[in-house]
């Protein structure tokens, strides 16, 4: 589905969105008011330029229009693998990125974010995973790295890993997976305005009451042990 | 800040262990979920691989120059330092208490190449949660300082981890990075990066091209005693309020002002040619004082 498409859908009433070096900006109308789009298209893999753009215009957004929502569309391969981004620590204009989604969180903008395509690795965490909510789009494909790879790295047998990927949504790449372990909170069938208007809904609860996932994670089965670690840390005997 | 080589004891060959036990007051730490309450991974042991008690990494309280410090230390001897599910949740879990409790600071001692791919989909939102308790640690007033001189470095991941830090203390051995130069090499090819030109991927990921740059703060000798020293008179003189949008604008304008300068550059050698240093090819050679003072007299 065109990225069009998918704004139609999304933003019926109107919308008006610039795309530039595979960087989504702009602004769209929902049944909740204005709010500001922003993302990822063409399956981007991110680097400092594009870190920069998304930074700047949540920035933008956090100084002109306070408390205006923030709709993360994500597509992406993950991060640009080159020596000369490496060269400039990529992994610090990732981190630039969060820390001004994160600061947006904390000037009381709810965020979600939608997987339109692909979701990888660092690309999906310097902004996608950082917003209050995440959702994903039913065709869409969420992973750290393929199964044939992953066999290549770990040098487990592909056919193993399969086999478990069917039963462990531990490391099996998809967005089902993602569910289940806390990270996404539900798949829409398609680009719909009512799911938005629902979601938007939901987010500034969520906003309030802070990182939820690992309690996800435990409640949908998928990560059952992660809620309870860090339970633990925080009643063992007294550091204070 | 020289020391003879027979009174050093390296950072890079410490266990984490040994590490904590050298950076805090002697006998100050008290480890939280030791592996005699813990269990191994079990994802790990349906793969048929070995797990470790503390699933790679230590976490607890004890002092730091009479300081109250909570400290996560990553083992990188186990995994790779990789975040796997319990990995990940000993660390959050430590960031989240920092925030209620407000310790004088968190060290976080990162050896680490990011995701445990045996564990990726726990690992990759484990990393996630970890960057949130960072941010909400800091927002709490808890300076969080990231150490980095093991021999897994700080990549993937915790590589972004470790750049939403407070600081970051570095040694010349540390390395720091998003995309191992292996990971580079193999979807890129060999002319892109070579990771096996052990120089150039220092020169491109190492201590000293992150010290110079003003990627980290602090860089110190692969040494314990030079960790604790450096992380004992950064916090001493550490003074940030909690980031707002002022601090956030004023990085976004000195990160465009870098890309446009040194963006198509792919060496340190010409970065740091670029940064005003009269015999780059030099700065490989230079002890760590020499490369401080060196840094101070570029101009800015």
């Amino acid at each position: 589905m065109s990225l069009n498409d998918i704004l139609d859908r999304l933003f019926p009433a109107g919308h008006t969105v610039n795309v530039a070096n595979s960087v989504i900006t702009g602004h769209a109308q929902t049944v909740q008011g204005t709010v500001a789009v922003l993302g990822t298209t063409d399956a981007a893999a991110i680097d400092h330029a594009m870190a920069l753009a998304l930074a700047d215009f949540v920035l933008d957004t956090v100084e002109q229009h306070p408390g205006r929502p923030l709709v993360f569309l994500v597509d992406t391969s993950g991060q640009a693998l080159s020596r000369s981004q490496e060269l400039l620590c990529l992994n610090g204009s990732l981190a630039h990125l969060a820390s001004c989604v994160d600061l947006a969180r904390r000037q009381g903008h709810p965020s979600i974010a939608l997987v339109t395509a692909n979701a990888v690795s660092g690309g999906f965490l310097s902004f996608g995973l950082m917003a209050d909510q995440a959702y994903a789009l039913a065709d869409a494909q969420v992973r750290v790295m393929d199964l044939r790879a992953m066999a290549r790295v770990t040098k487990i047998a592909h056919e193993r890993l399969v086999e478990l990927a069917s039963t462990s949504p531990i490391f099996a790449p998809g967005a089902d997976s993602y569910v289940r372990m806390g990270g996404i909170v539900a798949i829409w069938a398609g680009p719909s305005a009512e799911l938005l208007a629902s979601a938007l809904a939901d987010a500034a609860t969520a906003r309030a009451a802070g990182d939820r996932r690992q309690a996800d994670g435990l409640t949908r089965g998928g990560r059952l042990l992660a809620a309870g670690i860090a339970q633990g840390i925080r009643n063992s005997a007294a550091g204070a | 800040m020289s020391l003879s080589l027979a009174s050093r004891h390296s950072w890079f060959e410490a266990t984490a262990r040994a590490r904590i036990a050298g950076l805090l007051d002697a006998g100050s730490f008290t480890e939280w979920l030791p592996p005699a309450v813990s269990q191994p991974s079990p994802h790990l042991a349906q793969l048929d691989l070995p797990g470790a008690f503390d699933d790679g990494v230590v976490v607890g309280y004890g002092q730091l120059a009479q300081k109250l410090i909570f400290v996560i230390a990553q083992e990188g001897q186990f995994m790779g330092g990789a975040v796997g599910e319990i990995h990940g949740a000993k660390i959050v879990g430590t960031l989240r208490r920092a925030a209620e409790e407000k310790p004088a600071a968190v060290l976080f001692l990162i050896d680490s190449g990011g995701v445990r791919l045996h564990e990726a989909n726990a690992g990759l939102i484990a990393i996630s949660e970890i960057m949130r308790a960072v941010l909400d640690a800091r927002a709490a007033g808890v300076p969080v300082v990231a150490l980095i001189g093991g021999s897994c470095g700080a990549f993937g991941g915790m590589g972004i981890v470790a750049k939403l830090c407070s600081a970051i203390v570095i040694s010349e051995e540390g390395r720091l990075a998003l995309s191992g130069p292996e990971v580079i090499e193999t979807v890129m090819g060999v002319e892109e990066f070579d990771s096996k030109d052990r120089a150039l991927v220092w020169r491109v990921t190492g201590g000293k091209h992150r010290y110079l740059m003003g990627d980290c703060a602090v860089l110190v000798e692969d040494d314990v005693a030079a960790f604790r020293s450096g992380a004992a008179d950064f916090l001493a003189a550490w003074d940030e309020p909690v980031p707002g949008i002022a601090t956030l604008r004023a990085r976004q304008r000195g990160l465009e002002a870098r890309l446009a300068a040194y963006g198509a550059l792919c060496d340190g050698l010409d970065v740091w040619a670029a940064l005003g240093v009269a015999q780059p090819e030099s700065v490989p050679l230079l002890d760590r004082d020499s490369l401080v003072a060196l840094k101070e007299g570029l101009p800015t």
